[in-house]
């Protein structure tokens, strides 16, 4: 068991200091996670396979005709979301690129939020980018979004009138509830939450986070949830994509 | 719509004890969780699963709402011949799924 | 009999006491040792039931009860002469004490199965192997079960 030296001072984590939540899971976690035969986060990636060879809506094509193999096609993808979608004038996230598609290029019914369809496609572009480090573009186009995401981050709110900095920058590493404070670093979106026993995704966490701190929780595809997501895929820069994670 | 991960080895010897995994996507809804308004949600598991080995049984689990969400089972058989390994989930409001694997015994 | 309150029921009451809601599922009855003793004796009957041959690996910490990675191996040369006929899986505070029942046989080759579990507390959980000439044999093995932070409502 390693031993844990959270940063007792508040403030940014120092770029070498920074750890996956994997690190900090139990072991039978971990190998639940490196497994790709035991992961039950492989179950929507495999369904998410499955969907990207599909044809759908009115044109009844599948991603694959656009996109070809999703290994080569997709590969670095997910590593880069949220970004920004020059039409809608504001960063995208992985979720909403698909949703987009799904009903502007393939003229197919949209996909929910959460709904298992959506969870599998972005599971399975996401574990293309399996292994490679986190590089959101940050320009003068996403700057003012990046720059909210960090207010949020570090502003208190909601009942409790905690900030996410002061469990995930000051505390890491030490206990809420019995189980260890992760950085909070989204590397294995979407993720299987053994707590959901299911697979979900970034912006579900952060809802769960949100009602955790008595705060009323932003819808799916917030623009607030978005900038969040984006200053998250920042801040974890470098770091490098672990999907389909499993966490506790 | 359920899906289901089986890893068996692909090449095997004769007498060989070789192990598989078996995943398979079901919420084993245990029956005793309420919801917000107290309504208990109603039990729906998965409680059989079989495994066969050309056509005999080889491996069967009695499953209760206590085996998590998205049943996981890793378990040996010994490699007797080439053939099919059959591989059953059986369980509430009709829940049946069947899947295959080939296992190649030198 | 004395059974300490859970760390769900406290925590619940707790934060109930805090004006915060129920942050945290109501809680299930619990079975309790003696239901499992019953369950445990309506598999083996009268026969006895011997500490050893079985080995039951779990972590002694879990981060999350509702998925416990679990492993259960008997020793056994499992020829068709001596082998494992079933290995069965209690618990002593979840809803219902049975688990899961394993049915083996000479073709398993080898008598270890590993799955994932739900404990609904810390407790212990016994692990009963049931051998070709009727014998049966236990182990036990005991997990601190720790509950997430920051839950959605359901």
């Amino acid at each position: 068991m390693v031993a844990l030296a959270g940063a007792s001072f508040a403030g940014e984590i120092p770029q070498a200091e920074r750890r996956s939540g994997y690190e900090l899971m139990s072991r039978e976690t971990r190998a639940m996670q490196d497994d790709d035969t035991a992961n039950p986060g492989m179950l929507a990636v495999l369904e998410g396979g499955a969907l990207w060879a599909r044809k759908t809506g009115a044109g009844g094509r599948a991603c694959a005709d656009c996109h070809g193999d999703a290994r080569a096609g997709m590969k670095g993808v997910a590593a880069r979301y949220p970004a920004y979608d020059a039409t809608l004038k504001r960063p995208v996230n992985l979720e909403q690129r698909i949703k987009l598609c799904r009903t502007e290029r393939q003229q197919a019914p949209a996909l929910a939020y959460e709904s298992r369809e959506l969870l599998a496609l972005t599971a399975y572009v996401a574990r293309q980018s399996r292994g490679l480090p986190i590089d959101v573009a940050i320009d003068a186009r996403t700057q003012p979004f990046l720059d909210r995401g960090r207010a949020a981050f570090y502003r208190r709110q909601g009942q409790l009138n905690l900030a996410c900095s002061q469990c995930h920058d000051d505390h890491w590493g030490r206990r809420l509830a019995g189980n260890t404070i992760p950085q909070a670093h989204p590397t294995g979106y979407p993720v299987y939450r053994l707590e959901w026993q299911s697979l979900g995704s970034l912006q579900r966490r952060l809802r769960n986070c949100l009602v955790g701190i008595r705060a009323e929780p932003y819808e799916y595809g917030a623009p607030e949830m978005v900038e969040l997501e984006l200053f998250l895929m920042w801040r974890a820069r470098g770091m490098a994509i672990e999907t389909p994670g499993v966490r506790p | 719509m359920a899906n289901a991960l089986i890893n068996v080895p692909d090449r095997t010897r004769r007498g060989e004890v070789v192990e598989i995994k078996t995943l398979i996507s079901h919420p084993m809804e245990t029956g005793y969780r309420r919801s917000q308004l107290g309504a208990r949600i109603p039990r729906d598991i998965i409680r059989l699963f079989v495994c066969t080995y050309n056509g005999t049984e080889v491996f069967r689990a009695e499953l209760h709402p206590a085996i998590t969400a998205n049943p996981f089972f890793v378990f040996s058989t010994v490699a007797t011949e080439s053939g099919t390994l059959t591989f059953q989930w059986t369980g509430d409001n009709g829940f049946s799924v069947t899947e295959t694997a080939a296992i190649t015994v030198d | 009999m004395n059974r300490e309150t859970s760390r769900r029921e406290f925590l619940a009451g707790a934060a109930a006491g805090l004006g915060l809601g129920a942050v945290i599922a109501v809680t299930p009855a619990h079975a309790t040792p003696p239901e499992m003793q019953d369950a445990i004796r309506r598999v083996v009957g009268s026969a006895p039931v011997t500490k050893g041959r079985v080995k039951l690996e779990l972590p002694p910490l879990s981060e999350n009860g509702n998925t416990v990675p679990l492993t259960v191996s008997v020793e056994s040369a499992m020829t068709p002469a001596d082998h494992v006929r079933a290995i069965h899986v209690f618990t002593e505070l979840n809803p219902q004490p049975e688990v899961v029942t394993f049915r083996l046989g000479p073709r398993a080759g080898r008598a270890r199965v590993s799955t994932r579990i739900r404990l609904a507390n810390t407790q212990t959980v016994t692990a009963i192997g049931e051998l070709s000439d009727g014998s049966f044999w236990s182990a036990t093995a005991a997990v601190v079960v720790t509950l997430a932070a920051c839950l959605e409502d359901a």
